[in-house]
């Protein structure tokens, strides 16, 4: 079933993604992390399946059993009983043997994942926001303190640290393919280490039930080649592009007439605002709404125009535009790379 | 299915005190849910108060006066309180009349004084979780204290009926007692974390 | 030991000799059943216990037996709409990007079905099991605490019908099952659907207790004579120590539920990290709550295994003191796990490898349970009946929720599953294998003695395999698809993620699940009008509820069984002992000692009073009525006052006087 659905997946994203999006399996694991956790879980169930096999077996016996039904329930065999009590406090005595053993696996496979990120090259803050993640990368220097959201990329084979809050409610940050989960927690900060062992693009999504939309709370991690990934950086750290067309050039004088910039930022240009995704260079992300929808002009003006029947209780408002309107704004973000 | 007679209980007494009757295991069990409630609610409290380490959130210290006289009223009733005990074992209507009244005074003796209490905590409880958490660790004690009291006030009315001379009626008296015990024990550790604990920091 | 030793001098405690002569009225003493004969002595007792005609009379009824009926057959309801919701879910999950059910819908319903599953089917339904069977296990007249029990039933149907009418005006809670703040905060939360949750908690909390204690109190206080504590049957010890989980578990939820209405409806901060309060202490505060929750419902139903195993294994149970024992260790254990709820948080790690080696211990006293169990069937082959066959379904999904619970119990492992479907599938599989298939087992063989007939042995067949296979196809691929990385409370999931045909093929399985419910439905009510004749004991079991009639009478047992096994019906097959100089004009049971069940007083037990069901209104409508205002409790204090003062008075019966 698995390798059935791989395949359509794979087939999936030839046809529409362009092998843009990620798998989002626990049991396909990407990096150290993730390969330490699939082989526990596997290890795990094994040893699990085992037991409940011995357990099923030794309910089946009885019913095997020839003897016949006993008659008289209050004369018992002595004998057979401290027979019964030697294997039952072997089977006790198994359990606790099992348990212990699994106690102190889960506590070295603890140690192994705490030891991935000691040497973190690269700091980037994850703000858990209803329903996207706003994503900052640090630096000694201001000016090359980047803020993004919903797609995190990150160079390939190095060790990352995503410091992990949230401003409203609590979310959890959950990309399987490369590391286990860990919450989002107003008033908190959480360290999470990650690394992936190969370019790629990797799939997660919130994991903590945090509202309408908790559903459409998608993220990307995109590992890439070290040099390609410092490139990546530099292009974000520049102002928008200037609007290349005319109907460009009216969309920008919309957005900045209209209501958008209360609470969108687009870096060089008088929108500020914060509380929503910065929308420098929406267009060089893949998706749209924190992977709701792929980046595309039609999406773009779909989103726009109607984005509580796309992400219904979303806080993105409708903000009325004719259709030239619309038109202009969406040719205006469009060339936001 | 047939049946033999073994054992016969035509002798045996229609009412008993303390842990021979079920209501003082009623009483017990009422008393182990709530104590839990305030275990918790005060487990809450010092959760916050290890949590931040400028714990009292630089809001003033309670004036502890009204909080120590109460707890001084609460102590000393518990002698009154046992003399009753007394009294309602051996069934003597007239000292267990009087001492249901001097009870019931004593119950209502703290109330007047707890309400000086709330203004005295120097804080409202939507200032901060401080003040959030001395307001609740206080309220609760005091709904203890006024159904408690309340109890007290029937049971004493019922005492000046004919009702009164039954036995189970003197046990009721001996669980308010106990009842009243554990109102005062459940009142020390939350007045020394209302009063005292944020002193320390 | 014999029956003599049971009243004799050097047993009875001190006091009795001391036994005051004070101001009090004689004793009117009234006829007793000392050498009565038996159709006497069933028309006193009849007339003595009945509960009044009329619907006053039905409104009064403190029956423990007319109580439990009452919740079972609520709590079935509860399950029923539960159900529905669930089956809703599953239609709008059945394939990527469905618009059957939006986003606010669905949050409703998951809540709703989480709300209900556990606080109006779940927990009231093994709690009513108990209240019916308890009692006539010790060999009593009627639970202690009568009325407290009527009245825990009516406050848990105004919890129930507060929720679902909230529900149908669409303000149901949308925030989960355990509404973590600050989602459910004032800030987050905006409308009365947290406040819902809330005191949806409180009633169904204030239920609980009060059965809780009923409970511990008949079993410490109105045990036959004779029944001393190596003598009570498993069930029995399994409702007490649940009762026991119960009183000191339930106290938190409802101290949660507590401060945040307080922080929604008067302004505290506690939850709030902005002015000192914290987020992580509700979710400690609940889960303190909300693991012993699972015991509360997996304990009874471990009872009612240890109910039905001897009577099919034909012998009494191998290890019976282990069983004891294991019951009390998982009691206590059940309190020192909460934090495996919140690995995801961020806990320091040393604290959580704790949490870890005490979570996977929990599985020592289960193993224990579980071996004792089957070493009892090896004895001989057993009598395989529906009942049975449900424990065995119990063996199997049971066994597997046991084992992925010690893999969720590992930290790093959690991290992976955690809020995914693999959760979503181990905690059906311990909550609906540890407990539901047992109370299936358990409706088919209690059945007859609640009703006096049996239900269809073929249709029970056909119910169980049904059930199983539903069951089954439902929730094992959910494992799966938790691990390919679906989280659970999503409304919908992307085509492109390939979770679509697994999926369709669970709600598939649900459906079937659901059917067998419908199917057991019909058994039931055919059961109840065409089934055979149950006689008293139609399994040949051994413990007490079996010596009465099916059904039983309102006083439950003429004369009071005297127990001399802890199997007394297999052990006295010639004649029961029975104890008689109890008065029959009034309701009179015997109080007997803690340890030892020796006979100690004639209590009269509570008659039939209406103000249980005032009081319950009084302090429902208080409830409902702070949603909206904290003025609630000062207003609502007057009514539960007078409803109180009106249950607590004499009304100058023999019962209350004595």
């Amino acid at each position: 079933m698995k390798r059935l659905a791989s395949i359509a997946f794979a087939t999936a994203i030839a046809l529409f993604l362009q092998g843009c999006a990620g798998w989002q399996s626990a049991l396909d694991p990407k990096g150290p992390a993730a390969s330490e956790l699939a082989w526990l879980i596997w290890f795990f169930t094994g040893l699990c399946a085992v037991v409940w096999v011995l357990v099923m077996i030794a309910l089946a016996i009885p019913l095997m059993m020839r003897s016949r039904v006993r008659a008289e329930p209050l004369v018992l065999d002595a004998g057979a009983d401290s027979r019964k009590l030697r294997v039952v406090i072997t089977a006790v005595g198994l359990t606790a043997v099992i348990l212990v053993g699994l106690t102190l696996l889960s506590f070295f496979a603890n140690r192994t994942l705490a030891a991935i990120g000691s040497d973190a090259v690269l700091t980037i803050r994850v703000t858990g926001h209803q329903w996207w993640w706003e994503v900052r990368y640090e630096d000694a220097t201001p000016s090359r303190i980047l803020t993004t959201a919903n797609e995190i990329h990150i160079p390939a084979g190095e060790p990352v640290r995503l410091l992990l809050t949230s401003t409203d409610v609590i979310h959890s940050f959950w990309v399987p393919s490369l590391s286990g989960k860990l919450d989002l927690i107003p008033g908190r900060m959480n360290v999470l280490d990650i690394k992936a062992d190969k370019p790629g693009v990797y799939r997660g999504q919130c994991a903590e039930f945090c509202g309408a939309q908790h559903a459409n709370m998608g993220t990307f991690i995109i590992a890439e080649p070290r040099a390609k990934f410092d490139a990546w950086w530099n292009d974000q750290l520049q102002p928008a592009a200037e609007p290349m067309s005319d109907e460009a050039k009216a969309g920008e004088d919309l957005f900045l007439k209209r209501p958008c910039v209360m609470c969108h930022k687009i870096g060089g240009t008088p929108a500020g605002g914060t509380v929503a995704p910065d929308l420098t260079h929406v267009a060089s992300r893949q998706t749209l709404a924190a992977g709701t929808l792929r980046m595309s002009r039609g999406n773009l003006a779909a989103w726009i125009a109607d984005p509580q029947g796309v992400k219904p209780g979303s806080h993105m408002p409708v903000v009325q535009l004719n259709g030239d309107e619309l038109n202009a704004i969406v040719a205006y973000l469009e060339g936001l790379k | 299915m047939s049946q033999r007679s073994a054992v016969d209980l035509s002798g045996l007494p229609t009412f008993g005190h303390g842990p021979r009757s079920p209501t003082w295991w009623g009483t017990l069990g009422f008393m182990a849910l709530e104590g839990t409630g305030f275990a918790l609610a005060a487990g809450a409290y010092l959760y916050l108060a290890t949590l931040w380490p400028n714990w009292r959130l630089s809001a003033p210290a309670p004036n502890h006066w009204p909080g120590t006289i109460v707890t001084l009223l609460l102590v000393v009733s518990l002698v009154p309180n046992h003399m009753l005990n007394r009294y309602a074992k051996q069934c003597a209507m007239g000292p267990v009349r009087i001492g249901m009244v001097v009870m019931s005074l004593l119950g209502i003796a703290p109330l007047i004084v707890r309400w000086f209490e709330f203004p005295a905590l120097n804080i409202y409880w939507d200032t901060n979780a401080y003040g959030s958490m001395v307001w609740v660790l206080l309220g609760l004690h005091t709904t203890h204290l006024i159904t408690d009291v309340g109890d007290t006030i029937v049971l004493t009315v019922l005492m000046f009926t004919h009702h009164g001379y039954s036995g189970r009626r003197y046990g009721d008296v001996g669980d308010n007692v106990f009842y009243w015990d554990f109102v005062v024990l459940t009142w020390i550790p939350i007045y020394l974390l209302i009063y005292w604990l944020p002193r320390l920091g | 030991m014999s029956s003599a030793d049971l009243t004799s001098e050097r047993d009875l405690p001190r006091e009795r000799e001391a036994t005051p002569r004070g101001d009090i009225a004689p004793e009117r003493d009234g006829p007793r059943d000392t050498g009565m004969d038996d159709a006497s002595l069933r028309r006193w007792l009849a007339r003595t216990w009945r509960t009044p005609p009329g619907i006053i009379g039905a409104l009064s009824s403190v029956d423990h037996k007319v109580i439990a009926r009452r919740y079972l057959i609520t709590a079935f309801l509860f399950l029923c709409l539960g159900g529905l919701n669930a089956v809703a879910m599953r239609i709008q999950l059945s394939g990527p990007q469905r618009g059957l059910i939006g986003p606010d819908l669905y949050n409703q319903l998951f809540t709703m079905h989480g709300v209900t599953m556990m606080f109006l089917f779940a927990v009231p339904i093994v709690q009513a099991t108990g209240i019916y069977l308890v009692p006539l296990m010790v060999g009593t007249r009627n639970i202690a605490f009568p009325r407290l029990n009527a009245f825990s039933y009516w406050i848990y149907v105004s919890g129930g019908l507060f929720a679902w009418i909230s529900f149908a005006l669409s303000m149901a809670p949308d925030v989960g099952w355990f509404a973590y703040v600050p989602l459910s905060g004032p800030e987050f939360g905006p409308g009365k659907r947290a406040d819902v949750w809330a005191q949806m908690i409180t009633y169904t909390e204030v239920s609980s207790l009060a059965v809780a204690v009923a409970t511990i109190v008949t079993v410490f206080k109105q045990r036959s004579p004779g029944m001393s504590l190596d003598k009570i049957p498993l069930y029995v010890w399994a409702l007490l120590v649940t009762s026991f989980v119960v009183v000191f578990a339930m106290p938190a939820v409802m101290v949660t539920s507590t401060f945040l209405i307080l922080d929604r409806l008067v302004g505290t901060h506690i939850f709030n990290p902005a002015e000192g309060g914290d987020a992580l202490l509700f979710q400690h505060l609940f889960w303190f709550f909300g693991h012993p929750e699972v015991y509360i419902i997996f304990l009874p139903a471990t009872g009612m295994v240890s109910a039905i195993i001897p009577a099919f294994a034909r012998r009494p149970m191998f290890g019976h003191l282990g069983l004891v024992l294991s019951l009390i260790a998982v009691g206590f254990l059940s309190f020192g796990l909460w934090v495996h709820h919140m690995f995801a948080t961020g806990l320091p790690k040393l604290g959580a490898s704790f949490f870890t080696a005490s979570s996977m211990m929990i599985a020592i006293p289960n193993g224990v349970q579980i071996f004792c169990w089957l070493a009892t069937l090896w004895d001989g082959r057993p009598v395989i009946r529906t009942p049975l066959l449900f424990v065995f379904g119990f063996f199997f999904i049971f066994v597997i929720g046991g084992l992925t619970g010690v893999m969720l119990a590992s930290v790093p492992l959690d991290l992976q599953v955690h809020d995914t479907y693999f959760v979503v599938a181990h905690f059906h599989y311990v909550l609906i294998g540890g407990s539901v298939f047992p109370l299936l087992g358990a409706a088919y063989f209690w059945f007859p003695k609640i009703t006096g007939r049996m239900m269809s042995e073929r249709l029970g067949r056909w119910h169980f395999w049904l059930a199983m296979i539903g069951f089954n196809a439902a929730f094992f691929p959910m494992h799966i698809v938790g691990l390919w990385g679906m989280p659970r409370r999503v409304y919908t999931y992307p085509a492109e993620l390939g979770w679509g045909n697994i999926n369709l093929f669970i709600t598939g399985g649900a459906v079937l699940f659901f059917l067998s419910f419908v199917l057991f439905a019909f058994n039931l009510v055919h059961g109840a009008l065409k089934g055979a004749p149950a006689g008293d004991n139609p399994w040949d079991a051994g413990t007490l509820e079996w010596a009465t009639s099916s059904p039983p009478q309102s006083y439950n047992f003429a004369r009071i069984p005297v127990v001399t096994n802890v199997e007394p019906l297999w052990a006295e097959r010639a004649a029961l002992p029975v104890a008689t100089g109890l008065r029959v004009d009034v309701r009179e049971l015997l109080v007997s000692t803690v340890a030892e069940a020796h006979p100690d007083i004639r209590e009269k037990s509570a008659t039939p009073s209406i103000w249980p069901l005032l009081a319950a209104i009084a302090v429902g409508g208080t409830f409902l009525y702070s949603i909206f205002t904290p003025w609630a409790i000062v207003w609502g204090a007057a009514p539960i006052a007078i409803t109180l003062i009106g249950w607590f008075w004499p009304k100058g019966d023999p019962e209350d006087e004595e």
